[in-house]
């Protein structure tokens, strides 16, 4: 696992306050893993502080899953 | 028509001097003192550095930390204390139309401390506003009598009363009222506050409000003393069930005593200052009487708003003497701000519930570190000082004033 998806995995534990086992690269943050619109915009924004990168909300509202978050900050965290 | 009776059916309590019901009575029967040096933030350069924090609480012990996450400190307290007064209500499903159970909440600021992260994290930042999207649902007073019902699934009236620190003494007249119209069956009510945060400490520093007594924090809540130089900022909250009697004693409850009149008015005169002769006390305390239709004669213990500012607390004094007569002394009275601080918003519902095992303990609560007497009070007023007294008590009167010339009056009766 690449150090940003860890990362990524370990804000999103820690926010929704669910298991590890469920943050897999498919799970949707509000089907799956019980995020309303709201944790939504502040999984983003954590994301932004952590990578020092901006969402744009065009693109953030195609990040819906663990493994779209993980791709995105991929190819754009500096 | 006829108004129905309104009785109290559950209690909870989070204060400087105890965590639960329990250990608030013990606290406030032993003189305890919930003050120390704070602890919340790095105070080295206040004025004040000391304060009524609320001791060991552990937020993930009672609210999953996802949960509690979205609450700000204030509400945090309120949602504990509400459960424990449902619990001790033994209100559910079973027993009671949630449809027609209120929650009407006190709070005299809300999330402070969270308006204040959020601002200094835009401050520290480069402008581009990036704030967290639970800044406003934590902030605004109202968020606890909303998560409390969310918890619960009480659909009836919601919201929370703002009148600085009257508030929660002003939301249980709006929970009694609707009562003992019939318009609801139950309400949760109470009030919680949590401002021992940089703002707070300094904002009530620069108006002078605060004790600046930091070489000896224990005994800087003196209420009626000589020597005392302001408040001491609480914090947490009380939370009491009030329920229709006749409702409460079909499901075989227990009645702790019964709300009997709730008084109000307003000074009319300072934004800060209360009014010289204390007739907004005067006619808050007078309203309340005349509302539980009882004789001034009849109180037994008033628990005052007494806060230990130099102004305050002889003002309402006289305000008891204009409307008691001789009897201001025969009548027990005491502060037990002097022991908790002032919790604000909340401090009517920590009050309202020190009254109210009062009367179940038939015991009123001490002033303490009161030493020498203010000369200004006629020394034939009991202060009940340093020492609680047993008594025998039937009626308890507990006031609170507010910044903004608010005044709002309780009256409780054993039945």
């Amino acid at each position: 696992m690449s150090d940003i998806a860890s990362k990524v995995k370990k804000i999103i534990v820690e926010k929704l306050g669910v298991d590890e086992t469920e943050v897999t690269a498919e799970a949707s943050f509000t089907n799956d893993l019980g995020a309303d619109s709201l944790d939504t915009v502040e999984l983003i924004m954590e994301f932004e502080k952590e990578f020092n990168v901006s969402i744009p909300d065009d693109q953030a509202e195609n990040i819906q899953t663990v493994g779209q978050a993980i791709t995105y900050l991929e190819e754009n965290s500096k | 028509m006829t108004l129905k009776r309104v009785v109290v059916t559950g209690l909870g309590a989070l204060t400087p001097i105890g965590n639960t019901v329990e250990e608030f009575w013990n606290g406030l029967s032993n003189g305890v003192s919930g003050c120390d040096f704070i602890t919340r933030f790095d105070a080295t350069n206040f004025k004040t550095r000391f304060a009524c924090e609320v001791k060991n609480f552990e937020v993930t012990d009672f609210i999953p930390r996802q949960d509690a996450r979205k609450m700000d400190l204030f509400t945090q307290f309120g949602v504990v204390i509400a459960d424990q007064a449902i619990a001790d209500s033994g209100l559910s499903d079973e027993n009671i139309n949630k449809e027609k159970v209120g929650v009407i909440w006190g709070s005299g600021i809300g999330g402070l401390k969270t308006f204040e992260d959020e601002m200094i994290g835009f401050a520290q930042g480069n402008g581009t506003p990036r704030f967290n999207p639970f800044f406003i649902p934590k902030m605004i007073a109202d968020s606890v009598s909303g998560q409390i019902s969310i918890k619960h699934g009480f659909r009836g009236p919601n919201y929370v009363t703002v009148s600085a620190c009257s508030s929660a003494n002003n939301a249980i007249i709006d929970a009694f009222n609707y009562i003992r119209l019939g318009r609801i069956v139950a309400c949760i009510s109470g009030g919680s506050e949590a401002t021992v945060a940089q703002a707070g400490v300094g904002g009530f520093n620069a108006l002078k409000a605060l004790s600046e007594r930091n070489d000896d924090p224990k005994t800087a809540s003196r209420p009626y003393d000589r020597d005392r130089d302001g408040f001491v900022l609480g914090e947490g909250g009380g939370a009491i069930v009030l329920e229709e009697y006749e409702h409460a004693k079909a499901r075989g409850a227990k009645i702790y005593c019964e709300l009997i009149g709730g008084g109000f008015s307003s000074d009319a005169y300072h934004i800060t200052a209360p009014h010289p002769e204390g007739y907004g006390a005067y006619l808050s305390m007078k309203d309340a009487l005349e509302d539980a239709q009882i004789a001034p004669e009849e109180v037994d213990y008033i628990n005052t708003h007494g806060t230990s500012t130099p102004l305050g607390d002889p003002q309402e004094i006289k305000a008891i003497e204009q409307l008691f007569g001789d009897h201001a002394y025969k009548v027990s009275i005491s502060s037990t701000k002097s022991m908790t601080g002032h919790l604000l918003g909340g401090a009517g519902a920590v009050e309202s519930v020190a009254g109210i095992l009062a009367l179940e303990h038939q015991m009123v609560p001490p002033t303490i570190n009161l030493d020498n007497i203010d000369e200004v009070i006629d020394p034939r007023i009991d202060l009940t000082p340093n020492v609680a007294k047993a008594k025998k008590l039937n009626v308890v009167l507990s006031n609170c004033f507010g910044f903004g010339g608010h005044n709002a009056t309780l009256i409780f009766r054993k039945i």
